[in-house]
C-alpha cells in the first residue's frame, strides 16, 4: 500500500497548520476538545468518501465540468453524515450546528478533490483521504484541547484544576480561536524555521571539516 | 419592519459573520491585501448573498417542502449558490476587468464561501420569512465587508511594522483579527435576537 501518501496529510501537508485551509471550522468548532474529535471525525468520513468516488469516477467526468460534479458528490456524503450525526448523536449535532452542513464548502475537501483524487488511483486516494482527514483531526483536537484547558479549566469534560481556577473565558470565545490558532501556526514556523537553520549549519560544517581533511 | 431592522444591526454588528460567527473566514484572509480589492470582493459577496437569501428561500419553501425533499437541501443550496457565482464572474469580467484580474481565484471561489451558504442554512433554520431571509443575507454580508475593509486597513500597516520571522503573514493577521474580534465583542448584550 502507499503509505507515504498517508503520512503526507499528518504532519508535512497537515491541512491546518502547513497548508491553512478549512479555517472556517477550525476556529468555529474548537471550544472544546470533544467538539474538535467530532468535527474531525465528520470531516474525516466525507474527506475519505468523496476521494474515493471522485477517483473512481475521474475517467467518467469530463473535464470541464468537474467542480460542479465534484461538489455534487461532496454534498451527498456530506447530507449523509448529518442524518447519521442527528440520528445516533443529536446532542454533538445541536453543538456543532450548522458547521456540520458547511462541510460541504470546507476548502480542504474540494482542494484535495482538485489537487490529488482526480488524477490519482482509488487506493492511492483513499490513503491521502484518511492521512489528511486526521490531520485534520489532530489539529483541531489539539486546539480545541487548548481553547478548552485555558478557557473553562477542563479536559474532555473532566476538571483538571479544581474549583479554585479563574477560567480565561476569552479563549472559548471568538476572539481566542484567531488568538490560539495565530500563535500556533507561528510556533510551528518558529520551530521549522529553527530545523531549518541547523541543517544549514551542519551542512556547512560537514563541508568545512572535508576542506580541512583535503 | 422592526424585525428587519433588528436582523439588519444584529448581522452587521452583533453578530458579525466574521468575528463571531467564523464564516467567510478564508477570503477575509486572502483578499484582504489591499483595501479597493476588499471592496471588490466585499460588493461581490454582497451582491451573492443577497440573491442566494432570495433564491434558496424560494427553493426551499416553493420546491422541497412541498414535494418533501428536505433532505435535498445541501445539495440544492449548493448548486443555486454555484449557478450565481457564475453569473457574477461573468458581469465582472465585463464591466470591470481590472476587478477581475484582483480578485482572482477568489472569485469562483465565492462558492465555497461559507458565509454564503451559511446565510442561506441560516434564514431556513430561523425560519425567516422572505423579507427577513434577504436582510438577513444582506446584514450578513455588509458585516463581512465592514470586516474585510478594516481588515484590509490594518493590514497595510502590517507590513512597514518589524515582525519576527516566524509570525509574518498568516499568523499575525489572524491574532489582529482576534484583537479586532474583541473589540466586536463589545456590541454583544446590545441586542438579543
Amino acid at each position: 500500500m502507499n503509505f507515504k501518501y498517508l503520512t503526507n496529510g499528518l504532519v508535512k501537508e497537515n491541512p491546518t497548520f502547513r497548508l491553512l485551509l478549512g479555517m472556517c471550522p477550525t476556529m468555529a468548532v474548537t471550544t472544546a476538545a470533544l467538539n474538535g474529535v467530532g468535527m474531525g471525525l465528520s470531516t474525516t468520513f466525507v474527506l475519505i468518501g468523496s476521494n474515493v468516488a471522485i477517483s473512481a469516477l475521474r475517467k467518467v467526468i469530463p473535464d470541464s465540468i468537474r467542480i460542479p460534479a465534484f461538489i455534487v458528490i461532496i454534498a451527498s456524503f456530506v447530507t449523509i453524515v448529518g442524518m447519521v450525526l442527528e440520528a445516533y448523536l443529536p446532542s454533538l449535532y445541536a453543538t456543532l450546528g450548522i458547521y456540520i452542513l458547511l462541510i460541504v464548502v470546507n476548502c480542504i475537501i474540494l482542494g484535495r478533490a482538485e489537487a490529488f483524487a482526480f488524477d490519482h488511483t482509488v487506493s492511492e486516494s483513499l490513503m491521502d483521504g484518511i492521512g489528511m482527514g486526521l490531520g485534520f483531526t489532530m489539529s483541531l483536537t489539539v486546539l480545541g484541547s487548548v481553547r478548552e484547558i485555558f478557557g473553562a479549566g477542563s479536559l474532555f469534560g473532566f476538571s483538571l484544576f479544581g474549583p479554585n481556577f479563574e477560567p480565561v473565558t476569552l479563549m472559548i470565545l471568538p476572539p481566542g480561536g484567531f488568538i490560539v490558532l495565530g500563535l500556533g501556526i507561528g510556533l510551528i514556523n518558529w520551530i521549522t524555521i529553527k530545523a531549518e537553520k541547523r541543517k544549514e549549519a551542519k551542512a556547512e560544517e560537514t563541508s568545512t571539516s572535508q576542506e580541512v581533511k583535503a | 419592519m422592526t424585525n428587519v431592522l433588528l436582523i439588519l444591526v444584529s448581522g452587521i454588528f452583533v453578530q458579525n459573520f466574521i468575528f463571531s460567527r467564523f464564516l467567510g473566514i478564508c477570503p477575509f484572509l486572502g483578499v484582504s491585501k489591499s483595501i479597493p480589492t476588499a471592496v471588490g470582493m466585499g460588493v461581490a459577496v454582497t451582491f451573492v448573498m443577497a440573491m442566494a437569501s432570495a433564491i434558496t428561500y424560494v427553493v426551499q419553501y416553493a420546491i422541497l417542502t412541498p414535494l418533501h425533499l428536505e433532505y435535498l437541501q445541501t445539495i440544492a443550496f449548493i448548486l443555486v449558490i454555484a449557478t450565481l457565482v457564475q453569473l457574477v464572474e461573468m458581469i465582472i469580467k465585463k464591466v470591470s476587468p481590472t476587478l477581475y484580474n484582483a480578485l482572482g481565484v477568489y472569485l469562483p471561489l465565492i462558492t465555497t464561501n461559507c458565509a454564503v451558504l451559511g446565510a442561506a442554512l441560516l434564514n431556513i433554520q430561523n425560519g425567516y420569512n422572505f423579507i427577513e431571509s434577504v436582510a438577513f443575507g444582506v446584514a450578513g454580508a455588509l458585516g463581512f465587508t465592514l470586516a474585510i475593509i478594516l481588515f484590509a486597513g490594518v493590514r497595510d500597516k502590517l507590513r512597514i511594522s518589524a515582525i519576527p520571522e516566524a509570525m509574518q503573514g498568516f499568523p499575525i493577521a489572524l491574532v489582529t483579527a482576534g484583537l479586532m474580534s474583541i473589540a466586536f465583542l463589545g456590541f454583544s448584550g446590545m441586542l438579543n435576537v
